[in-house]
């Protein structure tokens, strides 16, 4: 076996100091309220990494993340932890934080579909929707453990998704985007008419409980009252770190090779034996997996499902995080998922035209950097150590 | 005789046009063949039919003893031909590692639990194939191997296409269709290209190859027989130096005076 270069490995330092300036904005961000301060804060943010990128100091980061991903993503999950502790009795912020989070889980699975196997997806609000509505229907209905009523969640997302199958199968690019666009619309007026799904008026979610813990309640650690959404951001971190690990190792194996493959060149791809419906499928169904996964616990956090919350807009609203982040770049998605979901919460003088801005995003981005802000880097499969 | 591939009468038209017209066409185990002809005259078609790309209208293709006529590109990738692309077909974003392992495809496990749970296993089947792809790009040009995981896009057309012919090789088909290896790149490259496809050969003597190419010489210097097409019709066989003298093919070429 030929012996490969045993490069120096990247410094851990860069990462860290970056994640542990980051949680400080993000803690500074999260706790102003008055609106001059949160401009000049998010004004001072993007001079901040404008500076620091136009004096190379991203470089040594972008490497120690790179290489010594583990740790630093353990750093990452650490510094989530101060963010919620640091909030640990302001309902909304954690409210907030426990969104951002499902976002991006939700947001990972549309990657799955879109940035890795090509296919495109502008529907995920909807099978992040059913979800929700899975969960709405079972907590009120039946006593299933509501772990299992998460999985059931995906589950059925994933089927339901599986309806779309056969035309996204016989369609490419554009034509199948539309079957996504017209599935949606088809959702919402089901849901709207439906009585026993409660109508346009939706329905109420019991919140979670797991071996009589209920997740609704506040608690107290030594005398300090804690709010409930602690409760939810906990599962949520876990189910964040789970599909990231699986998007992870998903793209650091042939598995992800051959859905790159596809996504590039259909062609070639089956000149060389990939089968092309085996791995869409498997993609679409996965993601969808992921989504409504998402989407239940999202239903129980909110505590309320309607069909206006899963619409078509909605949806845009995870393409335009994925665009933003870096198409395929899992990091790029949870960092893009915090810009878009906190930056309307914050500038409430924005907030009616929040649609106006992810479109604005949307333009700038493919204009001025069209890879997204953390462009994917090309496939290590075992980074930082050998190869 | 037993042929490694037999086509026969094999017909494909294109609306009015016939792409290929009824055309014989068999290959014995270990040759090299030059499909030559002028532009149009079915070479790259006849090649797109026999991967499956485009169905037959008429006759069969037999490949190691099995009928592939109606056969998709997967199950003839699977059953041994594999073939390089008139227009380079690389995944220009991925790293010359991925374009090659993707010619690997049917070495590679690709169980979903063995790629997503497996690590350890999948770790050794990675070293294993990581080496192989090393082995088989210093052949071509050392320089490359240091470069694994640098993506595809920067990289010039020779380099292109010694990758592309990487892609083709790794999975040690019994047949390599060449489409035009030397598009797009000076003569010195091309001879360069042509020794190092011909060292592999002689590492891998099982290795039958067909090759359409517009550069005579090279098709002379390699090739042990010719087969000559015009307007998909076979007009001419034989070694290089019969097929260059015949009359009906120096007309195809240059026209009735």
């Amino acid at each position: 076996m030929p012996e490969v270069k045993q490069e120096p490995q990247a410094p851990l330092l860069p990462g860290v100091v970056a994640v542990a300036l980051s949680t400080a904005y993000l803690i500074a961000l999260l706790a102003v309220e008055k609106q001059p301060l949160v401009i000049g804060l998010l004004a001072f943010g993007i001079v901040a990494v404008l500076v620091a990128h136009y004096m190379d100091w991203l470089d040594p980061v972008g490497r120690s993340f790179a290489e010594r991903e583990g740790v630093l993503s353990a750093y990452a999950v650490l510094a989530a932890c101060v963010v919620a502790a640091f909030f640990h009795d302001n309902h909304f912020v954690l409210l907030l934080f426990v969104t951002v989070l499902l976002y991006a889980v939700a947001t990972l699975g549309l990657n799955i579909e879109f940035g890795y196997a090509g296919v495109l997806n502008f529907a995920g609000a909807s099978f992040f929707g059913i979800g929700a509505y899975t969960s709405a229907v079972l907590n009120t209905y039946t006593a299933v453990p509501h772990l299992l009523v998460l999985l059931i969640g995906g589950t059925l997302a994933a089927l339901i998704g599986s309806l779309l199958l056969l035309p996204v199968l016989r369609t490419r690019g554009h034509y199948a985007a539309l079957v996504t666009i017209a599935f949606a619309l088809l959702l919402k007026t089901f849901l709207e008419v439906n009585d026993v799904l409660g109508g346009p008026q939706g329905m109420q979610v019991k919140g979670m409980s797991i071996l009589g813990w209920s997740f609704n309640d506040n608690f107290e650690i030594g005398k300090i009252e804690m709010s409930f959404y602690l409760n939810y951001f906990v599962i949520s971190m876990l189910l964040l770190c789970g599909t990231f690990v699986l998007v992870r190792r998903l793209e650091r194996s042939w598995i992800g090779l051959d859905l790159d493959a596809i996504r590039l060149d259909e062609t070639a791809a089956s000149c060389f034996g990939l089968d092309i419906a085996r791995w869409k499928i498997t993609a679409f169904v996965l993601g969808n997996f992921v989504i409504g996964l998402a989407g239940a616990l999202f239903g129980m956090v909110g505590g309320f499902v309607a069909p206006n919350n899963y619409t078509f807009a909605d949806s845009l609203i995870m393409v335009s995080i994925l665009l933003l982040g870096g198409i395929g770049n899992p990091w790029g998605v949870v960092v893009a998922t915090f810009i878009v979901v906190v930056l309307p919460e914050k500038l409430q003088t924005i907030q009616e035209y929040r649609f106006l801005l992810y479109a604005l995003i949307v333009i700038v981005v493919l204009l001025f950097r069209p890879e997204g802000l953390l462009p994917r880097p090309v496939r290590r499969y075992f980074p930082g150590g050998r190869a | 005789m037993t042929y490694l591939l037999e086509a026969r009468g094999l017909t494909r038209k294109f609306g009015g046009v016939v792409a290929l017209d009824n055309l014989d066409l068999t290959v014995v185990p270990n040759e090299i063949i030059g499909l030559i002809g002028p532009n149009g005259s079915g070479k790259t078609t006849f090649f797109n039919v026999v991967t499956g790309i485009y169905g037959a209208h008429g006759g069969s293709v037999t490949f190691d003893g099995a009928d592939i006529t109606r056969a998709s590109s997967r199950a003839v990738y699977h059953a041994g031909v594999s073939r390089t692309f008139q227009r380079s077909r690389l995944s220009l974003p991925l790293s010359i590692f991925d374009n090659i392992m993707i010619g690997n495809h049917k070495r590679l496990n690709q169980g979903l639990w063995f790629n997503l749970v497996r690590r350890g296993e999948f770790k050794r089947e990675f070293e294993v194939n990581y080496a192989a792809a090393r082995t088989l790009i210093e052949v071509f040009e050392p320089r490359l191997a240091e470069r694994m995981f640098e993506p595809v896009a920067g990289l010039p057309m020779i380099d292109r296409r010694r990758i592309e012919i990487c892609r083709a090789l790794i999975s040690q088909p019994k047949l390599l269709l060449l489409d035009e290896p030397s598009a797009g790149m000076t003569h010195d490259e091309t001879k360069e290209l042509m020794d190092d496809i011909l060292q592999v050969r002689d590492l891998n003597r099982n290795l039958t190859i067909v090759i359409v190419e517009h550069e005579m010489g090279l098709i002379e210097r390699i090739t042990d027989r010719c087969v000559v097409l015009n307007f998909g019709r076979k007009i001419a066989e034989g070694p290089y130096r019969q097929v260059a003298v015949d009359r009906q093919v120096q007309e195809a070429y240059l026209g009735v005076e």
